[in-house]
This record gives structure tokens, C-alpha cells and sequence, in this order.
């Protein structure tokens, strides 16, 4: 056992677990926050998705130990209002069916309207290929990311 | 816990103020602040008063409705209560969404499957409202002392016309809770509708933009503990013995025993370890020792199993299902004949969630959540598993991440209760992702004899159809192996069986251990290969175009205009040359889909899909966005079954564990979808599955006019035609 310190989407926790223990399991079963989802545990569908640092990560895959002292961002960090511009792009073009995916397509795609807020077809493509969706939400995924990078650049430009 | 009718008679006085009278109904309590907790979670609590079983109305206005069926991607959560605000006069954002626990004899059949939410309901369900609407607008004339004729209803108000005098339904659902509910009810028309038939936002998205939806896995209880089973792989087989040593000394590892679960008529046996954590039992898991006793039953492989099919289909005729004339006579008689076999094969459900189930069960009381496609079925297993009467027996319905058909089985809720009921305290049960590949129930796979004569004007004259493949039927205790259900027919289009002078469709069920169950529209999924490949090679035979031979063998309205909408909006007339067009239409659940499928060549000389177009004719229906959004996900769940995946087997176990063996369609790999909903007034049909079976032979149908190349057995690498 070790006592991990997350910092997740800006909040201290300490948790007392298996250094191997993922991280996913240690923000669902520990933290309690169940946003995240396990769908493979294996890195294959991205259903894990957090920011670590910033970045998108597969939580499913990583030890909790490597996030020790480390920013995180969860699906719940985003925003509990639904006001960032990509949960409002999912909700415009009603991306989710089931939506047990959604939570790490969403993080995916935030993550790449960060480091390209212009994507074209294939940078979402290319960035959004590792995350599975068995409902089949692709054609709305790659319109919603389109939408989100128009939400941004306005509100850029208000600002 | 709270259910409806434990809330307190004292609780429910003190905040609603309504007479004692009115509790015979069946009365919540409003609290403040249980709004956004009741639509993300599974338990309704406090609503208000309730008109109906599925509307309540606190005496604030606020209106509840509930949703009886599964949510699981489909969007019954939205087109349940959408029906019902309809009639209600209400606005969606007005609403308060709710799952309603299992209770056939409040809701009726709750089992999700088939497509049947809105199509075995929509009527019920709109007099709900409607009845509903008439007993708040009585309520209002009373209380005016004017003729109800003057009233209607507009957003959650009742307004008396002439004096534009108002009431809130809040301030009205206690008198109207006593008014008896009227026998009669006018339902609007389609022409007045508000929010019917228009692509109004589903209610559940916000709650899966910010991870606020309950699934299954999500659900926590106090002190509850996790636990995963290691099963026998090969389905029947059973624990000789384990050693268990190593487990118990893990960290967190609570219980190690035996369970042995019932799937259909078998005993499915493995050993449950059950810790404070998923990954600690996971890791219990990992230490343990099992053998397997694996002597007394066929450890079939894939190789095996379609031999065996193949050779049934070469030397028996099988169980007729439905025949016309002579089809045998007519085909020797027929001026061109053709014969051609299609294999399907085994597919994984693969829900992007995988199969879990939270159970607390008590002496004389049980409590599940999960996701749950059939709620009912679960609730009459466990009342011979448990020995409780079933109305001790409550079964919450979360929100399910994928179904599929998978979730109407009952295997892991069983085992939640045992391991429950074993342990004396909650638990969550948890597939991994292995479990669930490995372990089924699959998609059965098929094979599929065709034959089929042509007169001399190339109409078919005689049509024969037999597959061979695992019965779901048959697996039940007590199950008749010799009588068929008509699965032989689903998919087929209704008016062929009028067009076609001599058919016949048998069946050739094929005996092995391996447990198959129903997958996203079940043996319409592989009988539309089969039926639309072969009436595409029956085109080729007669040398028709092959949209032109389904229109000469199509001729009730429906299907004509269809056709014609299909032709229409893809351009068929006008396709070029270096593109392969190819078209299936399949008739399922009681709705008619047809679509399109372009292909062209990349410049490596590969095939690629440019585009799908789909039309849908479901007749009635509720929400133009969640159709379009559910033929899209069917063309995708089928472009998988056709190009990408397959459950196969070796030495009786599955091959495929995972993602990165059972590969999924991917964005990338994703074409553009083009859906189009025919506008009439039939009967609704189902939404949720029609849209899958005609991509597949449409794409085949479009690599045949690209490349000559025909296609009869799946899955096929798009990459390698």
C-alpha cells in the first residue's frame, strides 16, 4: 500500500492504495468520482480518458503512483454546468446515445481543441481513432468538434 | 432505499397538504432539491401526486414522468416521456424524467427488445397524457365554475378562454387526482403537434456531457464490496476444484467461493472473489488456482461448427416455416435458375460498458440495479433463485451503456444476488472486458442455403431458403427442438411473400453448447445478408437493374415509395461509372429501411465506402433526430459485423478477448451517412434496430457493381477486396 496525493480538477486527495492500482480505479472507486469510465482496460477504446497535466491519457493504464502529486482533470472538471464549449457543441449536435463513451471522447476532444483549436476532418480523426463508440456517434463526434472550435473562436474573439 | 410507497403518510401531509383521500393513489412527497437527483439516478422519490402511473405532479407544477423502459443509447428516456408531454400539454424542460422501477402490472411489458418501446405503447402512452390533460383542465372548470369546453391546456397552465383566468397544474392536481379518469379521450393531431415529430434535444444528454449519469457500474452502496468471477471458458463445463491459498492472502480479499449460475438450461460454474475493491478481487483473481472439469460435452470449434451447418443444409430440408405452392417443382421448371451460400458469423454484444450488477439482497427482501434490459424477467428468475415473492424483489433499471439485447439476459444479475445472498451484505459484480467477449451469449452464426427460379420475363418464380445455424428458442428448460418460431422470415420484406408465386423458408437448428442471444435486431441481422445478397444475384441472373427488380417485385405503395425516395436522394439514375452502387431494403420489427451504399477505388486500387444513404420508413413516429441517430449507429454496428469483427472458437472456448483481437470500427473507418425518415401516418414500427440489416448486402451489393467480385461470407477485409 502507498499514500498516492491526486489533485483532481483542482481538489487534494490522499488515497491509501496498491501503488499498481490504475488510476481509473483509484478516481472511481476511491475518490468516488464515476464519471470515468472502464471499458477495456487494456488502452483500446478511451472510454478512461483524463487529462493528466493537461494531456490526455488512458487512465485505465496508468498506476495511481505515476499521478502522484499531479494535476488531473476528470469529465466532472470540465464543467458541472455544461457550460465548457465542447459539452455545449455535444449537446448541440446531441452527440451521446448510450454515452458511456462520451465522458472520454469529450476529454480527447478538448485536448485537441486546445492544441489545435482549428482542426481539420483528419486532425479530428487522427486524434479522435483511439476512442470506441459502440452506439456509433462518429459522424456526430466529428461535426460536434467542428462546432466546438466555432464556440471558441467566438468566444475568443468576444474576449 | 426509498420506494413510492414507503414515504411516510406524516412526511407526505406535512409538505403537500393533500387529503388523506388522495394517498389511496399513491402519493410522493415534494422535497426541495431532489430534482436534479431523481433524473440522474435510478429511484423515484417524491414526485408529487400522482395522475397515472407515469405522471405525478408536485403543487409546485413540477411534473414528473416516468420512463418504464431500458435507456440504453436508444432514447426511450426521451421518446417515452416525449409522447406523454405531447398530450399533457407540457414542455420537455418543464419535466422531471424518472426510470420507474420493474412493475408489469403499472407499466406493462417492460422488456426492451425488438424495438418495442414506442410501437407496442405509443397509443397507451399518448391517452396517458392525454387523460391526464382532461382530468387538470376538469379540475380547472370545477374550480371556476365553468363549462370545460371554455378551458385548455398550454404549458403546464390550464387558461379558461373568455376571462383568460389561469391555473398552474400544481394548483390543480389535487382535485384532479380525484376525478375519475375519463373512458374516452380525443388525441391530437398529427398536424397540432408541438413537440412530436420534431427533433427536439434528448433530456439525458446533459447528463452524459459532465459525467452525472448513473450506469450500472456506478452505483455505490454503503459498505457494499466488488467481486469478479473467474468462469469456466468453455460455457458448460464445471470447477473440479480451486486452491485458494494465494487469493487469501491478497490484500483485500474478503470471500473466495464457488457459483454456479443458470444461463438458459445450463449451469454456468466459476469462483467468485469478492474484496474491497474491483482491483484488489482482480488481483485475488490473478492468485487463483481452478480446474475445470470439461468431459461430457462437444468442445466445439469454428471450423467445426460451420461444417456441421454446411452439411445440413447439403443433406436435410429442415423445419418448414412458411411456404407457398411448390417451390421445389417450380424451380426445375424455371427458365433461369440460381443458387448461391452465405455464412454469417459469431459476434460479441461488446456494450462499451461491460456486464456488471450491484445486489443487496436481505432475508426476506432483494434489491438490484444494473444495466437492465428486462427488468420483469429479472425479477421472475429471482424468485426461483431467491424463494422471495416478486414483489419483494426490486429491480432498478440505471442507465445502461450499450445493450444491444445482451442485457436482456439475466446470468449476471443472478450471480449479484447469489454472491449477495452468500456474502450477507451489497456487492457489485464486474465483467472485465475479457468476460465479457469471452462468455456470450453471441450472435448465433449462420449459414444459408438460397435458391431461386427466374420465368422468362426475369421475375422470380420460385424462391427456397434454408439456414442452418443455433436456435435461441431452443435453449430454454422444457424448449420444443423440433418447432420453429419464424425467425427463418424476419427480415423479409412483407410484400415479396405476395410477389413470389412459390417459396419456402426452413430451418436447420444446429445443437451446440455455446449460448447465443438476441444482438441489435437479432436474425434480421444475418437473414438480411443472405436474403438481399441473393435478390441482388437473382437482378444480376435476370439482367436488371437491381433497384428496378426489387420495384417489379415490390408493388404495395409503401414499398414503391420508398424505393422511389431511395432512388431520389442517391442519385442512382445518374451513378458514374467508376462507382459501385449497391442497394438492399429489409423489413424488421415493422418498419422498412432501404439504403444505399457508394463505393469507389482509391488510388492504391483499394475499395472505399464514399457514402450511405438511408431511408427509413417507420410510420408514426416521435423524434426525427433519435431516428437519424439510430440508423447511423446501426449502418456502423454493422459496418463492424461486416468488415471488422468475429467471435470465433477453438477447443470450445471463444478466441476473442478484447479490442485489440474483437476490433471495432473506428472514425476513422467511418462514411459519411445520409438518413432520410418517409413523413406518414402507418402504424409505428420499431427504431432502434431496422437500420442494420440492409447495409451489409448493400455494401456487398456495391463491391459486386464496382468489382464483379460477389461476397457471401463475413466478416470480409474491406482493405483485401
Amino acid at each position: 500500500m502507498a499514500s498516492i496525493k491526486l489533485k483532481i480538477n483542482d481538489k487534494n486527495y490522499t488515497v491509501d492504495v496498491d501503488p499498481k492500482m490504475p488510476l481509473l480505479w483509484a478516481i472511481r472507486d476511491i475518490v468516488g468520482l464515476t464519471g470515468t469510465k472502464y471499458g477495456c482496460g487494456i488502452a483500446q477504446c478511451g472510454a478512461c480518458t483524463v487529462h493528466l497535466e493537461g494531456n490526455p491519457v488512458r487512465s485505465c493504464s496508468i498506476p495511481a503512483m505515476a499521478a502522484n502529486n499531479k494535476n488531473i482533470t476528470t469529465i466532472e472538471g470540465l464543467s458541472a454546468d455544461n457550460s465548457h464549449p465542447v459539452q455545449q457543441a455535444w449537446i448541440q449536435e446531441q452527440v451521446p446515445q448510450c454515452g458511456y463513451c462520451q465522458s472520454g471522447q469529450i476529454m480527447a476532444a478538448t485536448a485537441l481543441l486546445k492544441k489545435n483549436p482549428n482542426p481539420t476532418d483528419k486532425d479530428i480523426d487522427t486524434a479522435m481513432q483511439g476512442h470506441i463508440c459502440r452506439c456509433g456517434t462518429y459522424p456526430r463526434i466529428r461535426k460536434a468538434i467542428k462546432t466546438a472550435s466555432q464556440l471558441m473562436g467566438q468566444k475568443a474573439s468576444v474576449k | 432505499m426509498t420506494i413510492q410507497n414507503k414515504v411516510s403518510r406524516r412526511n407526505f401531509i406535512k409538505v403537500s397538504g393533500i387529503t388523506g383521500a388522495a394517498l389511496t393513489l399513491g402519493l410522493y412527497t415534494p422535497t426541495k432539491g431532489a430534482e436534479l437527483e431523481v433524473l440522474k439516478t435510478d429511484m423515484a422519490k417524491n414526485l408529487g401526486v400522482e395522475l397515472n402511473a407515469w405522471i405525478s405532479i408536485d403543487t409546485a407544477g413540477k411534473v414528473t414522468i416516468m420512463n418504464h423502459r431500458a435507456e440504453m443509447g436508444q432514447g426511450a428516456f426521451q421518446t417515452v416521456p416525449q409522447m406523454i408531454a405531447e398530450e399533457l400539454e407540457v414542455d420537455l424542460d418543464q419535466v422531471n424524467i424518472v426510470f420507474g422501477i420493474g412493475n408489469e402490472k403499472k407499466y406493462g411489458s417492460q422488456i426492451t427488445g425488438g424495438s418495442s418501446t414506442v410501437r407496442s405503447a405509443y397509443k397507451h402512452l399518448l391517452r396517458m397524457g392525454a387523460s391526464a390533460r382532461e382530468m387538470l383542465i376538469q379540475a380547472a372548470a370545477k374550480k371556476w365554475n365553468v363549462d370545460s369546453a371554455t378551458c385548455y391546456a398550454e404549458k403546464g397552465n390550464v387558461i379558461h378562454k373568455p376571462s383568460n383566468k389561469k391555473f398552474h397544474y400544481g394548483e390543480l392536481v389535487e382535485e384532479a387526482s380525484k376525478l375519475e379518469m375519463p373512458k374516452t379521450v380525443a388525441l391530437k393531431k398529427i398536424e397540432d403537434y408541438k413537440i412530436l415529430r420534431k427533433p427536439v434535444h434528448r433530456q439525458d444528454t446533459p447528463l452524459k456531457t459532465n459525467g452525472t449519469a448513473i450506469f450500472g457500474m456506478d452505483k455505490k452502496l454503503p459498505g457494499m464490496l466488488y467481486a469478479v468471477i473467474e468462469r469456466n471458458p468453455r460455457f458448460v463445463g464445471k470447477v473440479k476444484s480451486f486452491d485458494d491459498t494465494e487469493t487469501k492472502k491478497m490484500p483485500g480479499v474478503k470471500h473466495v467461493f464457488k457459483v454456479s449460475v443458470d444461463v438458459f438450461s445450463t449451469k454456468r460454474e466459476g469462483v467468485a472473489i469478492v474484496a474491497d475493491s474491483f482491483w484488489n478481487a482482480l488481483q485475488g483473481r490473478k492468485a487463483l488456482k481452478v480446474e475445470w472439469d470439461d468431459t461430457g460435452f462437444d468442445h466445439h470449434s469454428t471450423e467445426q461448427l460451420y461444417a456441421k451447418m454446411n452439411d445440413a443444409l447439403k443433406t436435410k430440408e429442415g423445419i418448414s416455416y412458411r411456404t407457398k405452392g411448390d417451390a421445389a417443382s417450380a424451380l426445375s421448371k424455371s427458365s433461369k435458375k440460381v443458387e448461391a451460400v452465405y455464412e454469417t458469423p459469431y459476434e460479441s454484444h461488446s456494450c462499451m460498458e461491460p456486464l456488471n450488477c450491484t445486489a443487496d439482497v436481505k432475508e426476506d427482501s432483494a434489491e438490484i440495479w444494473g444495466p437492465i434490459q428486462a427488468p420483469g424477467w429479472i425479477q421472475d428468475d429471482l424468485v426461483k433463485v431467491l424463494g422471495m415473492p416478486k414483489e419483494k424483489i426490486i429491480v432498478n433499471m440505471t442507465f445502461l451503456g450499450g445493450g444491444f439485447g445482451r442485457k436482456a439476459f439475466f446470468d449476471y444479475t443472478q450471480e449479484a444476488a447469489l454472491i449477495s445472498r452468500e456474502i450477507k451484505g451489497p456487492v457489485q459484480v464486474i465483467w472485465t472486458r475479457e468476460d465479457d467477449t469471452l462468455l456470450g451469449p453471441f450472435r448465433p452464426g449462420m449459414v444459408y442455403q438460397c435458391a431461386g427460379g427466374l420465368d422468362e420475363g426475369g421475375r422470380i418464380s420460385s424462391y427456397k431458403f434454408k439456414m442452418a445455424g443455433q436456435n435461441m428458442d431452443h435453449q430454454w428448460p422444457g424448449a420444443s427442438k423440433d418447432s420453429y418460431n419464424g425467425s427463418t422470415t424476419e427480415g423479409f420484406l412483407e410484400s415479396y411473400f405476395d410477389s413470389i408465386p412459390h417459396f419456402s423458408f426452413s430451418d436447420l437448428p444446429l445443437d451446440s453448447p455455446i449460448p447465443v442471444m438476441w444482438w441489435r435486431s437479432v436474425y434480421s441481422s444475418t437473414n438480411g445478408f443472405a436474403y438481399e445478397s441473393f435478390m441482388d444475384e437473382l437482378a444480376t441472373a435476370a439482367e436488371k437493374d437491381p433497384l428496378e427488380f426489387r420495384r417489379q417485385h415490390l408493388g404495395e405503395e409503401r414499398y414503391q415509395l420508398l424505393i422511389n425516395k431511395l432512388e431520389e436522394v442517391s442519385g442512382w439514375k445518374s451513378r458514374k461509372k467508376n462507382e459501385g452502387f449497391g442497394v438492399a431494403i429489409t423489413e424488421c420489427f415493422s418498419s422498412i429501411v432501404g439504403e444505399v451504399v457508394k463505393v469507389s477505388k482509391k488510388p492504391d486500387g483499394k475499395v472505399k465506402i464514399d457514402k450511405v444513404w438511408a431511408v427509413m420508413d417507420c410510420g408514426w413516429y416521435v423524434n426525427p433526430d433519435i431516428i437519424r441517430a439510430q440508423v447511423e449507429g446501426s449502418i456502423i454496428m454493422a459496418l463492424g459485423a461486416a468488415t471488422k469483427h468475429a467471435t470465433h472458437f477453438k477447443d470450445g472456448k471463444a478466441v476473442e478477448k478484447n479490442f485489440d483481437t474483437y476490433k471495432m470500427v473506428r472514425i476513422t473507418e467511418t462514411p459519411e451517412i445520409e438518413v432520410h425518415i418517409m413523413d406518414n401516418d402507418e402504424k409505428a414500427g420499431g427504431v432502434g434496430e431496422p437500420g442494420l440489416p440492409p447495409f451489409t448486402p448493400a455494401l456487398t451489393n456495391a463491391i459486386f457493381d464496382l468489382t464483379g467480385k460477389r461476397i457471401r461470407t463475413l466478416p470480409f477485409n474491406l482493405e483485401e477486396v
